[in-house]
């Protein structure tokens, strides 16, 4: 084993670990640092696959706004924070086998798939992927037509966001 | 990957730590000093030589403070949000040079600790992270002067990081790069400020915010919440929310003289490297010396003002100067004529007065409707 | 790359670990003397009432789901800040179009008072 897969397992358990962790415990703000945590995670995974843009991205808009939204959201709705009641219901055996079953059949289809067992090239050196992504948003022949409508759907979202807080007026 | 590397790393990490300790320490020497001489006082002047041992004493007499921690508060967030508020103070310094690189036993040292191609983002990433302690901290505390004032420094921080990443993105479209260094060596020839002064100053009033610096100090407000939401903080946890105040008050010093004043550039830095640091330093300290200046002379800003400021003028405004900079290089580009280069410190200052005299009429009308 | 990445790893371990031991210090050399006063929380010296943490206004929620719709659109402003002088005038306004559509939503939330906090 190398060093680098090494570093994968290890962060690869912290994410499983703190994913778990999101979904049994009780406390829903302690679940929501938990999903923090979970997401940072992932945040290194990216960083080791040297996708240092998304890496980065995922830490500034996941961690830094979806997840202070959800405490946010938190703290709006509920007024005592101790929660009691339990935490799974009686089926919960059957989602744990569900989640087995999907996770043993992709293992399986991957493992079809020639790209499995390959160890990923260097980047050459010089590869700029950033200047590479802003050329690839705005050029005709990439991804112009999915980014401008990436804004539409922020307007949308942005609209129906102000007309659900603000309609009673 | 050898040893001698991660030895390295770790001596790194310490020392810019311990700087960054020490600087805090006395940046609050500094701070009552200067703020003494502002309002005709002496300040801190018994400990040693004109107060220099001050922080020391302070430091000792915080450690000998009893460690308080109120029986209704949630222990675990209530621990862990000072530790999330100093954790990225000090690693946001992670990716300014402190300067070039110098020779020690034949090794060559760099003066970061990583040279990170997507540096700028990386502050705008770990700036964020920073809103966490905030926001815990006021809802373990468990309190509601805490809860109110955790809830609107948060909300204002996340409010001024726009503002915030839009400078940045100003920074990065002069440096054509978002390698810090690469950023620093753009400006050899001349300083950001100079093209962009509009671009700076909404930096600094962006990073004043995030900081809860005076006039964004908010969430300190002593006559309304109490110190909000570190209220129920005591000794050690809450000196550590103070670090992390004066700390990010530095770094960011250190980042705006980065991106908009040539970071460690100055005369024969190139010859001697380690003049590096004390180029930059030197800024820090001018530029902080801002930082308290405001301070002294401006009264906090009422809490809708400040959020009505920050979306209603600095976001459009910092939309305004990031894409003048763009076309004015652009224009530049392809026309092949300097003269639209420099139509952008003009046509950015016309927009600075525009928005001035936006907020000048607001103020007006609202005195005039009311009372 | 990646070592950089680890550089950055170990400094936040470094800046942890000074901040557990701040913590400690004052635990190890502070004098302990818990009463009940000191277990209450802080209400200006009056006897605290009712629940401390209450639910907050909806007015910060919205704040949130604003910032996120603008973070995003700074996010996508960073690469493109990059490569705009290789994209020339047609990026600048593809830029200004994505733009343009976002300020239409900015301006119906000022319209509808979402900016004002009376």
């Amino acid at each position: 084993m190398t060093g680098a897969q090494i570093i994968f397992i290890v962060v690869a358990l912290y994410t499983l670990g703190s994913a778990l962790m999101v979904v049994t415990t009780r406390n829903l703000i302690h679940a929501a640092l938990w999903l923090v945590s979970t997401l940072f995670g992932v945040a290194v995974t990216y960083a080791l696959m040297n996708a240092n843009f998304i890496a980065v991205v995922q830490v500034v808009v996941y961690i830094g706004a979806i997840a202070i939204l959800f405490i946010f959201a938190v703290m709006l709705t509920r007024k005592d924070m101790r929660d009691s009641g339990p935490q799974m219901n009686k089926n919960w055996w059957l989602g744990a086998l569900v989640a087995v079953l999907v996770f043993a059949g992709l293992a399986f289809m991957l493992s079809g798939w020639s790209g499995f067992s390959k160890v990923a090239a260097d980047l050459p050196s010089g590869f700029d992927s950033v200047s590479l992504l802003g050329e690839a948003l705005v050029s005709p022949q990439a991804y112009v037509l999915p980014f401008e409508v990436a804004s539409v759907l922020l307007l949308a979202a942005l609209v129906g966001a102000v007309y659900v807080a603000f309609n009673r007026k | 990957m050898d040893w001698t590397m991660w030895v390295e790393w770790i001596v790194k990490g310490f020392v810019l730590c311990l700087i960054l300790l020490t600087g805090f320490a006395y940046l609050t020497w500094y701070e009552r000093r200067a703020l003494a001489r502002i309002q005709v006082r002496v300040g801190p002047n018994r400990a040693g030589y004109q107060g220099l041992l001050q922080p020391i004493a302070d430091a000792v007499k915080l450690i000998f403070k009893e460690e308080l921690t109120p029986g209704h508060v949630y222990k675990v967030v209530f621990i862990l949000a000072p530790v999330l508020t100093v954790v990225p103070s000090l690693v946001l310094a992670a990716v300014v040079p402190l300067g070039t690189s110098f020779n020690l036993f034949g090794r060559e040292i760099t003066l970061y600790v990583a040279d990170v191609n997507v540096g700028i983002l990386y502050l705008t990433s770990i700036a964020s992270i920073a809103v966490y302690g905030i926001v815990l901290a006021g809802w373990s505390s468990n309190n509601k002067y805490a809860m109110l004032g955790g809830i609107r420094s948060s909300a204002q921080m996340i409010s001024y990081e726009l503002t915030l990443g839009l400078s940045f993105v100003t920074a990065i479209i002069l440096g054509n790069s978002m390698n810090m260094i690469d950023i620093v060596n753009e400006q050899r020839g001349l300083w950001f400020v100079v093209i962009q002064p509009v671009g700076a100053l909404i930096f600094w009033i962006a990073t004043l915010a995030e900081v809860n610096r005076a006039p964004f100090d908010m969430p300190e407000a002593e006559q309304e919440l109490t110190a909000g939401y570190h209220a129920e903080y005591s000794g050690m946890k809450f000196a550590l929310f103070f670090m992390a105040e004066y700390q990010k008050m530095i770094v960011i010093s250190m980042i705006l003289a980065t991106l908009f004043f040539g970071g460690y550039l100055g005369p024969f830095v190139d010859q001697v490297p380690l003049l590096g640091p004390v180029y930059l330093f030197a800024k820090v300290i001018i530029l902080l010396f801002g930082m308290i200046w405001v301070r002294a002379t401006w009264p906090r800003i009422r809490y809708d003002r400040l959020m009505s400021f920050g979306w209603k003028i600095l976001l459009p405004l910092s939309l305004a100067i990031a894409f003048i900079t763009a076309t004015g290089i652009l224009l530049a580009d392809v026309l092949n004529n300097q003269l639209f280069f420099w139509s952008i410190p003009v046509v950015s200052i016309i927009a600075l007065l525009v928005a001035v005299a936006f907020i000048y009429r607001d103020l007006r009308r609202k005195s005039h409707g009311r009372i | 790359m990646l070592l950089e990445y680890i550089a950055i790893g170990v400094m936040i371990l470094v800046a942890t670990l000074i901040a557990f031991i701040a913590i400690g210090l004052g635990g190890l050399f502070g004098p302990k003397k818990p009463s009940a006063e000191k277990d209450t929380p802080y209400e200006s010296g009056m006897n605290p009432y009712g629940e401390g943490t209450r639910r907050m206004p909806v007015r910060f929620y919205l704040v949130a789901v604003l910032f996120i719709l603008f973070d995003i659109e700074v996010v996508f402003f960073l690469p493109w800040a990059i490569a705009f002088r290789q994209l020339g005038l047609f990026g600048l306004l593809e830029m200004v179009i994505f733009i343009v559509i976002l300020l239409i939503g900015y301006v119906y939330a000022w319209k509808k008072g979402a900016l004002e906090w009376e």
